[in-house]
This record gives structure tokens, C-alpha cells and sequence, in this order.
């Protein structure tokens, strides 16, 4: 008898409920429905099918799970319509409820999410702006000094006295990492100033669109200082796109070559240890700038002066020390005082049960 | 032995490397098989299955492939034969498709070492796709899941499954992985089915999850190679104790052991290094 | 001067254009961001092109020095088989190139991966010195970790929960706040360079 009562309260069950899935492309709708109580544990399974509207065909969209009466099918486009029904399984008997009302996925304009995070950057971003065009006005700013990058004067100036060339190595990653940006950032300051001593520069590269762009920096920095004579094809290559490839091949050359001094800017992995290790037992000096966290220890251990994490941004800045460039750090270290300082208050108010920013981000 | 302690500080690299690779190399050619006392989070799910009552089910997510299977595998391998000894039947699954062959294997050695039997002494379910849709599923009817077992047998028809529906029939869920899906398994099935979860993970992701075990989210964690050392070598006592001869490679505590002396050199290396600076020091 | 105008253009454009992007879920803001990664897709494999025509031109250079000839050579040779079978005989699973891939190249990796456990070995012994404060507690950190994460360290009472809270206390709040900072970094560097204002990548 139960069963009958439950093929018929199933027959006479409401349409499952479909409704737009909101901050997305159009192309999610999400489908609910309502099982009498009576029925959990006595349905065996449920498929959802779906009517594309105007041909009206009918697809299988998923199995569904008697506990969870909600599913999202991500396969619809919005510019159509769709009608959804539920199909149960009890024992051999199926039951399908009515089909629901159309419904039409909406592509949003707007991610409404990530309006705080919108917020956020504009602020960033006027901030950084503001300091900016301050310095446009002549205003001197101050930054501390970073040992690192005081020592890359000191760094060039041993490998023209030894004879020695430099070995730069703009990281293992992609022009896409903003590691690599700035690594090839310092690699002009770098080659400008090993330009003026006439210090060979040797830089093997790992990717290949990164192997281009460092041949134009070198290039470009040789222009600038008037001495695109020192321009040579082979101290920039390709070496190979082989993470441990790369690594042998550098450890190579730095034994070979006896660099006097060897920089490692960029995005580094495993093969960070390597690198800086071989060059360590040449006796070179070494200087290192990453913002991979897990590689930091390794070459604070085995470099002798190291950039960390953001230091490594601030480092254009800080060779160059221009007004605009320098501005820009000051930027960064208000927003950073910012976090800092919602950072505390934010933590302060959740002892007391008020949590804010929860699902904010 | 000023001068000596001073030489000690400026030892040539290559002595260095032999001394390591002696160190890394003689203890797998010949294990000493150092007693591996079990961690406090390690010991939280090895006295679980423990004092299971026999016919209780344990299942054992094999969430992972062979890129960490140095770690992770022996872990899986030690828990299983640790139910199959308790009497605890194992129900093995899998959230990734490389996880089913890594697991087949595992209860083909059980079957080989301990004599356990399928469908009788273990149940294997195999792969299904969809992460929280499957965790979810169980919650409410395996069989909704899993209708059949890898090797197609209808769930109803297994003996070792009989009145398994859901994870109120369950005694603990272990997930085994080297990324984030053990937080997946508490996040649906201890948050809403209250269902008791354990993590068997790499070493370098263990670190994430030790917030969970201090909530009592996690029953307790299997970390990296020590963890799974440490399992295996409880395991291998109690199939000695079983009077069981022949034993599994235990490659976990062969490979601890290697580590555990690498590491020590590496320290006695440091204290050596540290005697010659001070003597230098003092000599200036 | 139009050589650096122009590129300062388009990234001024592309740039401004993508942060837009990030926030627009529509389907024309999706095709956009296609386009854009296919147009990244086939510089890359342009890029590669001209990288292959650097590797070829640099060893052969060196062919020409005695003591990187060998060196060189070998390289060379490496190259053109590979070249030679993968178009030749393909690079499926069963071909010569996928045989060397996991016979040759892959153990070579495996190799020089592992030279990482004797590089610690040397560098920790080198490094760790009782300098002055900072390297004094590197020093006893270290030895605390490394006691915690093998076997005796388990026989010593409070090894095991001092390594687990270093590794999730100190170790963690720093790597956040470093990556907090790196956050911040990367994202005046990339407006920087859309803005024109940082031009160091197109040589200074």
C-alpha cells in the first residue's frame, strides 16, 4: 500500500524548480526539486531530464541522489530555453513528474562577486596613482636600503676585475609570471651597467618566449648605453625547456665558464638548490631574487645576498631610482600598512562574533 | 686538535657526498629496521581500527597516483592489511582514475600475504566520477554510487557488504592523497553525515591539514613516508605476532631508515662543521 | 621612437582590456579572453621556432672551441635523432622517441633530481654556522625539524608537536606574509607596465 501511495504522491509531485544560476555566462541553470518524506530511502535513484526548447528534445542530464535535491547542469547556452523533469526509479516502476515552466539562462554583465575585489584594486590603484603623480612634482621618497641590491655594483664590478663573466638567470617560468617581468626588468639594469666595464653577460634562457624578449632587453640596454658593439647572439640562448635540463646544463656553465658572479631572478623550482649549490662551489658571488616561497631557504642558504618575495619588484625601482618607479613601492608599502591594519581590526571584531568579510572573497 | 677541528670545518665536498650516499645507499642494500614508534596523530588511527569490533567496515579511499606513490601507496597497503588482521572488512573505492589500478594492487597483496578473500574478507569498489556527488551519495545508499563492484558483482550479492547502506554502517572513512581531497570527505561527510574521517597524505601537503586534526575534524593523519613507516612496521609486528612468515616488503621503513641515517649525517655534518668555526674562531 | 610607442600601446590597450575582462562573465568577455590565449598560443609556438634556430646556431658555434666541442656535439646529435624519429616514426607509446623519452630522458631527470639530497647535505654544513642570533636559531630550528621528521625524533617526548607546531605557526604566518607582499608586488608591477610607467622589458 505504501508503495501506491508513494507512485501516486510522486505522480501528483510538483515540477522540480529551475532557476538561473547568477554571475555567470549563461550557461548554468540550477535545478530543485522536493521529495515527499515519506519517499527518502524508498527511491532507488532519479535521473533529471531536459527539454531544449524550441526543438524540444530531450537529453538525460545527470543521476541524481535522493538526499541531495539540487543539481546545476552546466551545459546549456543562454540563448535558448529549457524545461526540466525528474524521472524516479521505484523498483521496476518509473515515474516522471511534470515538466517545469521555461526558463532561459542569463549571461550577466557584471560578476557581482567580485565587486569588493574590484573595490579593492581600484583603491590599490588610486593609491598608487596618487603617490605617483606626487612624485611627478620632484617630492623625494625614501627607501630602505636593500642589501641585495646595493651589493649588484659590488657584484659587477668583481667579475670585471676577475675577468670573469656574468652568468644571469631570468627564472624557469613563462612570460606570463610577473616574476619573470621583473627579472628581465633587472636583467637591463644589469647588462647597462656590466656595458659599461665591458663584462660579458651570459644569460641561457628556458623558455622560448622569454629567450626572445631577453634578446631585446640586451640588445635595447646595449643601445642605450651607446655600445651596441657589445651585442653578442650567443650570450643570450635557448638552452632547453627541460626543468633538470636547464639545471645540468647552467651547473655546466657556470664549472666551465668559472662565472664571477651569478644572479638568479625570477620564478624558481626544485632545481633552485642546484643551480645555486654548483654556483656556490665555483666561488662565486651570487644574488638571488625570487618570490617562490619554497625556494627562498635555499638560496638564503647558499647565496650571498638574496631578494625576497617582493623585494624582487621593488628592485627595478631601486636600480633605476626613478621618482615614478620609487613612487610605486610607496604605493605598495601604504596598501601593505592598509591590510595591516584591517588585518588586526578585522581579527579583533571575529573574537567578538562579528565577522565581516566572511564570504566576501 | 685545534688544527683537526679546524680541518673538520673545511671538509671537501666530494667526502661529503660519499659519506651521504653510503649513508643513503647501505641501509636499503642492508635494513636495520630501526623500531619506528608511532607518531601521536599516526597512533590516533591505528587504535581506531584497532578496537574495531571484527565485521566493522573501514573504507579506504585510494585518492591518489603514482606520483605519489612513494608516500601514499605503503600507507593504503598497511591500513588495508591492518583491517584485514582485525577482521575489520576494508571497503576500497577511489575518487581519481589512476587510484583503481594503485588499489587493485594493494588487495591483490593482501590476498597473496594474508590469504584474504574477495567479497568475503574485502570489498573492492573501484572508480566513480564526481568527487562531493559520490562522498554525498554514499551518505545516503551506497548502492546509488556503486551499484556494482569493479570486477561488476551487484553490491547485494557480496556477502561483505550486506547491511552496508550508508556511512551510519561505516565505522571511519580514509581518504589517501597527495592534494586537498581529504578536506572534500569532511567538508560533506563529517560535516553533514557526522561521518568519521582519517588523512593519509605527503609529507609537504601534511602541514594544511593539522588545523582539522586539532578541531577533531580528522580522527588523525598518516604523514609522508615517516607516517607510513611507522604504520608498516606496527602492521608487520602483528603479522609476526599472527605468526605470518612471510612478510611484505616494507618499502616505507626501509626507505625511513635511509632517510632517518641521511638525516642524521647531515646533522653530525653540521655539529662538525660548527666545532671547526668555533676553533677557528678562537685561533683569530 | 615608434618602435617603443607601438608596444607601449598595446599593452596599454590588451592590458586594460584583460583586467576588464576578469570582471565580465558574458560570453563575448569569455571569446575575448579565447581569442587573446590563442593568439598567445601560436606567438609561443613561434617563439619556439626561433628558440630551436638559438639552440642549433649556439652549439654550433661552439663547435669551433676545443673544450665545448664534445659537449656540443653531443647535443647536436641528440637533437637531430630526435627530430629524425619523432617525425619520422612518430611519438606514440611503442615508437623509438617515446622509448628513449622514458629510457633516457626521463631517468637523466629522475638523476639530477636527486642530486638535490647531496646539494642540502653541502650546503647545510656550510651554512649552518653559529654566526650570531638569526643563524643561532636557523640552527637550532633546523635540528628540531629534522629530529621531528625521522625516526628518533619520535623517542624524544617533545620533538613530534614542537615540529608540528613550527611547520604550522611560525613557518605558515610567514610564507603568508611573504605571499601577501608578493600579492601586492605583482600587481603594481603588472599596472606599472600597462601604464607604460616600468619600461625595463623593452630594454630601458
Amino acid at each position: 500500500m505504501i508503495w501506491i501511495y508513494l507512485i501516486i504522491t510522486l505522480l501528483g509531485n510538483a515540477p522540480p524548480r529551475v532557476i538561473d544560476v547568477p554571475n555567470d555566462g549563461g550557461n548554468a541553470l540550477m535545478v530543485e526539486w522536493q521529495l515527499p518524506p515519506d519517499s527518502l530511502g524508498k527511491v532507488d535513484s532519479m535521473l533529471i531530464l531536459r527539454k531544449t526548447l524550441p526543438e524540444g528534445k530531450v537529453d538525460t542530464v545527470a543521476k541524481a541522489f535522493t538526499n541531495h535535491p539540487e543539481f546545476v547542469d552546466e551545459g546549456v547556452n543562454y540563448k535558448k530555453a529549457y524545461r526540466y523533469s525528474i524521472l524516479y526509479f521505484i523498483g521496476p516502476v518509473q515515474i516522471q513528474s511534470k515538466w517545469s515552466s521555461p526558463a532561459e539562462p542569463v549571461a550577466g554583465w557584471i560578476d557581482t562577486r567580485k565587486i569588493p575585489l574590484f573595490i579593492l584594486m581600484m583603491l590599490y590603484t588610486t593609491i598608487l596613482l596618487v603617490y605617483i603623480f606626487t612624485a611627478r612634482k620632484g617630492r623625494e621618497l625614501y627607501l630602505r636600503p636593500i642589501a641585495g641590491l646595493e651589493a649588484v655594483d659590488e657584484a659587477v664590478g668583481r667579475a670585471t676585475e676577475m675577468g670573469r663573466p656574468i652568468v644571469y638567470i631570468p627564472g624557469l617560468s613563462t612570460i606570463s609570471d610577473v616574476a619573470t617581468i621583473a627579472a628581465l626588468n633587472i636583467l637591463a639594469h644589469i647588462t647597462k651597467k656590466a656595458g659599461e666595464y665591458e663584462t660579458k653577460i651570459i644569460v641561457p634562457v628556458r623558455n622560448p618566449v622569454v629567450y626572445t624578449i631577453a634578446r631585446e632587453v640586451i640588445k635595447e640596454a646595449y643601445y642605450t648605453i651607446g655600445r651596441p658593439d657589445l651585442f653578442d647572439p650567443g650570450q643570450v640562448y635557448f638552452a632547453t625547456d627541460s626543468q633538470f635540463g636547464y639545471a645540468a646544463h647552467v651547473s655546466a656553465l657556470m664549472a666551465r665558464e668559472k662565472s664571477a658572479t651569478n644572479f638568479f631572478m625570477g620564478m624558481f623550482w626544485a632545481e633552485s638548490l642546484i643551480l645555486a649549490e654548483t654556483g656556490a662551489s665555483t666561488g662565486a658571488i651570487q644574488v638571488a631574487g625570487t618570490d617562490a616561497v619554497t625556494q627562498l631557504p635555499f638560496f638564503v642558504v647558499t647565496c650571498d645576498y638574496t631578494l625576497i618575495g617582493e623585494e624582487l619588484y621593488a628592485a627595478s625601482a631601486y636600480l633605476s631610482k626613478e621618482p615614478l618607479l620609487t613612487a610605486s613601492i610607496k604605493g605598495q608599502d601604504q596598501m601593505k600598512l592598509l591590510i595591516m591594519v584591517a588585518m588586526i581590526l578585522l581579527s579583533l571584531l571575529s573574537v567578538f562574533g562579528v565577522n565581516i568579510t566572511l564570504g566576501l572573497f | 686538535m685545534r688544527d683537526f677541528l679546524i680541518k673538520l670545518s673545511k671538509i671537501e665536498r666530494r667526502y661529503i657526498y660519499l659519506a651521504l650516499f653510503l649513508a643513503l645507499t647501505l641501509p636499503l642494500i642492508f635494513p636495520p629496521n630501526f623500531p619506528q614508534k608511532m607518531s601521536p596523530t599516526v597512533k590516533s588511527v591505528f587504535e581506531f581500527i584497532d578496537t574495531l569490533p571484527p565485521g566493522s567496515h573501514v573504507l579506504l579511499s585510494a585518492d591518489y597516483d603514482a606520483s605519489v606513490l612513494p608516500e601514499v601507496d605503503p600507507m593504503y597497503r598497511a591500513v588495508l592489511k591492518h583491517c584485514i588482521l582485525r577482521g575489520v572488512i576494508p571497503i576500497g573505492m577511489t575518487l581519481y582514475p589512476q587510484g583503481a589500478v594503485l588499489a587493485l594492487d594493494a588487495f591483490k597483496e593482501a590476498e597473496e600475504y594474508l590469504g584474504a578473500r574477495r567479497d568475503t574478507d574485502y570489498v573492492f569498489l573501484g572508480y566513480q566520477a564526481g568527487y562531493q556527488a559520490v562522498i554525498l551519495g554514499i551518505g545516503e545508499n551506497i548502492r546509488s554510487v556503486f551499484p556494482k563492484d569493479y570486477f561488476g558483482t551487484p553490491i547485494d550479492s557480496i556477502p561483505a557488504m550486506r547491511g552496508v547502506k550508508n556511512y551510519k554502517d561505516i565505522a571511519l572513512v580514509i581518504s589517501f592523497s597527495g592534494s586537498s581531497i581529504p578536506i572534500t570527505w569532511v567538508i560533506y561527510a563529517y560535516s553533514k553525515y557526522h561521518q568519521k574521517v582519517a588523512a593519509a597524505v605527503t609529507a609537504v601537503s601534511a602541514a594544511d591539514f593539522y588545523p582539522y586534526i586539532q578541531t577533531g575534524q580528522f580522527v588523525g593523519m598518516l604523514a609522508g613516508m615517516k607516517g607510513a613507516a611507522e604504520y608498516e612496521y606496527t602492521v608487520g609486528k602483528i603479522m609476526k605476532d599472527n605468526g605470518i612468515e612471510k612478510l611484505p616488503p616494507a618499502k616505507a621503513v626501509k626507505g625511513m631508515d635511509a632517510n632517518s641515517i641521511g638525516h642524521i649525517l647531515i646533522m653530525l655534518f653540521i655539529i662538525i662543521g660548527n666545532l671547526g668555526y668555533f676553533a677557528t674562531k678562537r685561533r683569530k | 621612437m615608434l618602435q617603443r610607442r607601438i608596444p607601449l600601446v598595446i599593452v596599454f590597450i590588451t592590458g586594460v582590456l584583460m583586467s576588464i575582462q576578469y570582471f565580465i562573465p558574458h560570453p563575448i568577455s569569455q571569446s575575448a579572453y579565447n581569442i587573446a590565449l590563442m593568439w598567445f598560443r601560436g606567438v609561443s609556438s613561434m617563439a619556439y621556432a626561433i628558440a630551436v634556430i638559438s639552440f642549433v646556431r649556439h652549439h654550433s658555434r661552439r663547435l669551433k672551441q676545443p673544450q665545448n666541442r664534445f659537449y656540443s656535439a653531443v647535443a647536436l646529435l641528440a637533437f637531430l635523432f630526435m627530430c629524425i624519429v619523432g617525425f619520422g616514426f612518430g611519438i606514440e607509446e611503442g615508437t623509438i622517441f617515446y622509448k628513449m623519452y622514458l629510457n633516457v630522458q626521463v631517468p637523466l631527470q629522475a638523476t639530477t633530481f636527486s642530486l638535490l639530497a647531496f646539494y642540502m647535505a653541502s650546503a647545510a654544513y656550510r651554512a649552518f654556522r653559529v654566526k650570531g642570533f638569526e643563524a643561532t636559531l636557523l640552527l637550532i630550528t633546523a635540528f628540531i625539524v629534522m629530529f621531528g621528521v625521522t625516526t628518533i625524533g619520535n623517542y624524544i617526548p617533545f620533538i613530534p608537536r614542537l615540529t608540528e607546531w613550527l611547520m604550522a605557526v611560525p613557518n605558515l604566518a610567514s610564507k603568508r606574509g611573504i605571499l601577501i607582499g608578493v600579492g601586492l608586488g605583482m600587481i603594481s608591477t603588472s599596472l606599472k607596465i600597462i601604464l607604460g610607467i616600468e619600461r625595463n622589458w623593452l630594454g630601458g
